[in-house]
């Protein structure tokens, strides 16, 4: 057989009735687990593309009072899926957390459900920028604390949270990104804080 | 997982692909925008059109044609725009697109939580 699925060992088609596309956004430092999340809960095996981005010399100084320069960037992400039910599937992105990839995330974060925060306790800096820029975006999120084995310090979350600085509304949980209930529980942890806040809005008069 | 370039530092070919055009007429497809496939591939078609609809007799995320293509996401936008024009193809749009600090309602919201309870 000549079709293009049959060339792609682990593209499995989505139901026939799927009409809903959603999607979660997974954010945090260079080898924070991301993809081992991804892979975790979502149906496919995690596949990787790219988007070609061209942006505007927007608030570079250089160019700052000259002729706006067009510069092209390819940024690779990661993605996983998990299928809800007939009609919703729910996409899963791994963002990369620098600063630098800020205009990728806009482009991401158009219209998706929310955001997890993957943070390592080894490097909770990382994990700075990306809760700032959810912040300022209003796009609701979690934070999970992924721990590893080899990691001698064993922060209390409420220490994590100090170091963070984290608003005592946004949930923060703690997760080993690597089993798949553990990812499971860092995305209803996601869920049940975006109905509940969906939920207060809508009866808020 | 290994990764792949898919972007291999040859913009002629990408212009190829795209008879020539760096961006979509349109940005209606969301990244997890469902097509589906309303005709089948005829052999005049330009190959990557016809991997387009053979991959999206079930519906098929924007994203997920863009993974098995191997082209980026931006040149598949422009090629599907093609493919919605001429009605080839049909477009099923998240239900939350592009909402800003905004949240769906909770029916939709209570779907997504039993759903990953089930899981």
């Amino acid at each position: 057989m000549d079709s293009a699925t049959s060339e792609l060992p682990g593209f499995t088609p989505l139901g026939r009735d799927s009409a809903n596309g959603l999607k979660i956004v997974i954010v945090g430092g260079f080898g924070v687990g991301k993809t081992t999340l991804v892979r975790s809960v979502s149906e496919i095996r995690p596949l990787n593309t790219e988007e070609v981005m061209t942006q505007a010399g927007v608030g570079i100084d250089e160019t700052a009072g000259v002729a706006t320069t067009k510069t092209t960037t390819t940024v690779a992400f990661d993605f996983g899926r998990i299928s809800l039910n007939d009609r919703m599937v729910l996409y899963l992105f791994g963002a990369p957390g620098q600063e630098r990839f800020w205009f990728l995330w806009d482009r991401l974060f158009a219209g998706t459900l929310g955001a997890v925060v993957l943070v390592d306790t080894r490097r909770m800096s990382d994990s700075w920028y990306a809760i700032d820029r959810l912040e300022h975006r209003g796009t609701p999120f979690v934070v999970a604390v992924n721990r590893f084995d080899d990691d001698p310090s064993v922060y209390s979350l409420t220490e994590i949270r100090q170091a963070l600085a984290l608003d005592p509304h946004v949930p923060l949980v703690q997760c080993d990104a690597r089993i798949r209930s553990s990812g499971k529980h860092v995305l209803l942890s996601l869920a049940d804080h975006l109905h509940a806040l969906a939920t207060a809005r809508e009866t808020t008069p | 997982m290994t990764r792949r370039p898919v972007d291999t530092g040859d913009p002629e070919r990408l212009y190829t692909v795209t008879g020539g055009r760096s961006r979509a007429d349109d940005d209606s497809c969301d990244l997890v925008t469902l097509i589906v496939s309303e005709c089948e591939p005829s052999p005049a078609m330009q190959s990557e059109h016809v991997r387009i609809l053979e991959l999206c007799r079930a519906p098929t995320a924007v994203v997920e044609i863009s993974a098995a293509v191997r082209l980026p996401v931006t040149v598949v936008r422009i090629l599907l725009c093609d493919l919605l024009a001429t009605g080839r193809v049909t477009a099923r749009h998240p239900p939350v697109a592009r909402f800003r600090g905004s949240l769906p309602d909770s029916d939709l919201l209570k779907e997504v939580l039993d759903g990953l309870r089930n899981l």
